[in-house]
């Protein structure tokens, strides 16, 4: 029988939508290999009801552990543990961060063959393959497994969470003796909002800056066109601006931040790094603004102008009103 | 304490990069360079020892072709007291699972309080090696990391991940990897750059590592490349080079009423 387990994140009582996905995903492709989806969660008393609402994303059987949310290693011995005891032939996990961690550690742990930033799986000859973009997603690599157990880590939001309307998952509990570098990690405080409490989800339009913004004042430059757009228009930021302090962790986009598609995205001073791309690509029109014109946005952008943003923001915040006045 | 910073050569990042048609693996050919991201991993470790803690080793670990020593150079020049190369013809083709588990046996012998890494490489697009070393090394790991502070035998880390920062305590020995924020790498100096060569570099083959030649190299590898496609075709979008600035905005703003999106 081919198994697949599926690792389900939780924050706050809510599991985490790209490990929905994962698991409508992994019900899918359970189903064409003649086996069965379980989830598995890790914390410290997850309830029996939320592990169980898997079911409607199509898991049979839901696996709780108990131990420490929020790191890696303590689910890498849990899912260690429950693939020894279990049937399964494939892990899956949804796009983020954990999930890469998890799965690379468990790949090392039980010797097993694993791919990331997956796009998609399908089955050949009662396997699965996965699909895998590589050189800046000019092209997509095709990859089997030959090892007993095959790790899938998607890319964020590479699967769709769909409710198959089925009832419960089974919950079962199981016991987990922790590995030694498990128990040498410990969470001092998880999931800080730095930066105002902004949002960027509700806007029809994005003006997002990075860092050819150059500085945190030059934020003001996008602050200012988003309000020439108008009540619809709000200000996002890469991760990379974020780390630096320059504008609130709310606002961004991205792997380890928000999934937006509004009707503009316009980008300034952004190089369109696959992480960052992956929270924005099913924007409706994708404007970009960078003075390289080789950046890897100008690849998935409608609309590319090459040029220094000191310049063209300013001038185009003052043609927009003018517009919008006229 | 004694650090080793995990690094590895790139395809420079002005030459285009391309996968090799008859092995699905990227052309490692053409200039070659220190992966950028991996500057930030030596900057960190000459910040602690320039932070007030014993670092008596700093030593830059790379496996990779015989090629791969400037990249070992390049990190000396940075900061590192001396260098590991791992090279050997089993090696090549080894997947991530694979190299992460021949790292982590050359750096058994090293026998390391801190193992650093970069966030990501700038060729194969992966940032979990760090956590393969750190399986097989038993030792805690922690990515992405942007504050790192040393004290009583522990870091203090501080990472973004899904849900916003978090601030973990790790025990050495530990592996790290470093996200680009954590620091501003220091130029390396002429007089450091002219003195790279001159510092230990020690060559290991697989055996002097005591790796387990039926777990590494191509064949070995438990995810294997089966074929290349093109990816779903998107028009190409319209490109505007900025001359005259008046012309680009009005040009940007006709664009825009044509989408309703003013
Ligand atoms: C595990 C992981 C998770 C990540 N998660 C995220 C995430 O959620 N969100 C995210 O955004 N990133 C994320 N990243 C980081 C990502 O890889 C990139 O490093 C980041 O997106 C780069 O941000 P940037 O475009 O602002 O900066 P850069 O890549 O430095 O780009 C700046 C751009 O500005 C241009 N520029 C400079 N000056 C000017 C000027 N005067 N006029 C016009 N253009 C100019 C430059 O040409 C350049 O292209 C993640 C990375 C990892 C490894």
């Amino acid at each position: 029988m081919a198994n697949i387990l599926v690792f389900a994140l939780h924050y706050e009582g809510a599991i985490n939508k790209n490990s929905l996905g994962a698991v409508s995903e992994g019900a899918r492709l359970a189903a064409e290999l003649g086996g069965e989806a379980h989830a598995i969660l890790v914390g410290e008393n997850v309830p029996d009801e939320l592990a169980g609402s898997l079911g409607a994303y199509g898991a049979s059987k839901a696996l709780v552990a108990n131990g420490p949310e929020g790191l890696a290693q303590p689910v890498v011995d849990a899912m260690a543990h429950a693939i020894e005891q279990g049937d399964y032939s494939y892990a899956l996990f949804g796009g983020g961060l954990l999930g890469f961690e998890i799965g690379a550690g468990l790949a090392a742990r039980l010797t097993a063959g694993v791919v990331m930033e997956v796009t998609g799986v399908r089955v050949a000859d009662g396997k699965l393959i996965a699909e895998r973009p590589i050189l800046g997603d000019s092209a997509i690599s095709e990859i089997e497994y030959r090892s007993d157990l095959g790790i899938i880590i998607s890319r964020l939001n590479a699967f769709e969470a769909k409710q198959t309307g089925a009832g419960a998952a089974a919950v079962e509990h199981i016991d987990v003796t922790l590995s030694p570098q498990a128990t040498q990690a410990t969470m001092i405080t998880r999931g800080e909002q730095r930066g105002a409490d902004v949002d960027i989800e509700g806007a029809q339009i994005l003006v997002a800056g990075g860092r050819g913004l150059g500085k945190p004042e030059g934020f003001e430059l996008c602050e200012e066109l988003a309000h020439a757009f108008g009540d619809t228009a709000a200000v996002a930021a890469t991760r990379a601006v974020v780390d630096a302090g320059w504008y609130p962790y709310a606002a961004q986009i991205g792997q380890t931040g928000k999934t937006v598609a509004p009707k503009l995205y316009l980008a300034a001073g952004i190089s369109g790094a696959i992480q960052h791309k992956v929270g924005m690509q099913s924007s409706e029109n994708i404007v970009a603004i960078n003075k390289d014109a080789n950046a890897p946005i100008f690849e998935f952008s409608d609309l590319g102008i090459v040029g220094d943003l000191n310049k063209i923001l300013p001038k185009l915040t003052e043609a927009i009103k003018a517009k919008r006045s006229a | 304490m004694k650090i080793c910073v995990l690094v590895k050569e790139v395809p420079d990042a002005a030459v285009e990069k391309r996968i090799d048609p008859s092995t699905g693996r990227m052309d490692r050919g053409g200039e070659k360079n220190l992966n950028p991201y991996d500057t930030h991993a030596i900057e960190a470790a000459m910040q602690i020892r320039e932070g007030g803690t014993d670092v008596e080793d700093i030593v830059a670990v790379t496996m990779g072709p015989e090629s791969a020593v400037r990249a070992l150079h390049k990190a000396v020049s940075l900061g590192a007291d001396r260098s590991v190369h791992l090279c050997d013809a089993s090696l090549a083709g080894s997947d991530v699972a694979a190299t992460g588990y021949a790292l982590a046996k050359a750096l058994e012998r090293e026998q390391p309080d801190l193992v650093l890494l970069g966030q990501q490489s700038d060729d194969g697009e992966c940032y979990t090696i760090g956590a393969v070393v750190a399986e097989h090394l038993s030792m805690p790991s922690l990515t992405q990391v942007i504050k790192m502070d040393v004290a009583d035998g522990a870091l203090r880390c501080e990472r973004q991940a899904e849900y916003g920062y978090d601030t973990v305590q790790v025990n050495l020995p530990a592996v790290i990897s470093v996200g680009d924020a954590i620091n501003e790498p220091r130029y390396p100096s002429l007089k450091a750059i002219m003195g790279a060569k001159k510092k230990p570099l020690e060559t290991l083959g697989a055996a002097d590592a005591q790796i387990d030649a039926s777990k590494v190299g191509g064949d070995n590898s438990g995810a294997h490349w089966t074929g290349v496609k093109p990816p779903p075709q998107k028009p190409p979008g319209e490109i505007i080079e900025d001359e005259d600035t008046n012309e680009t905005v009005e040009k940007i703003v006709t664009w825009l009423a044509e989408r309703k999106l003013i």
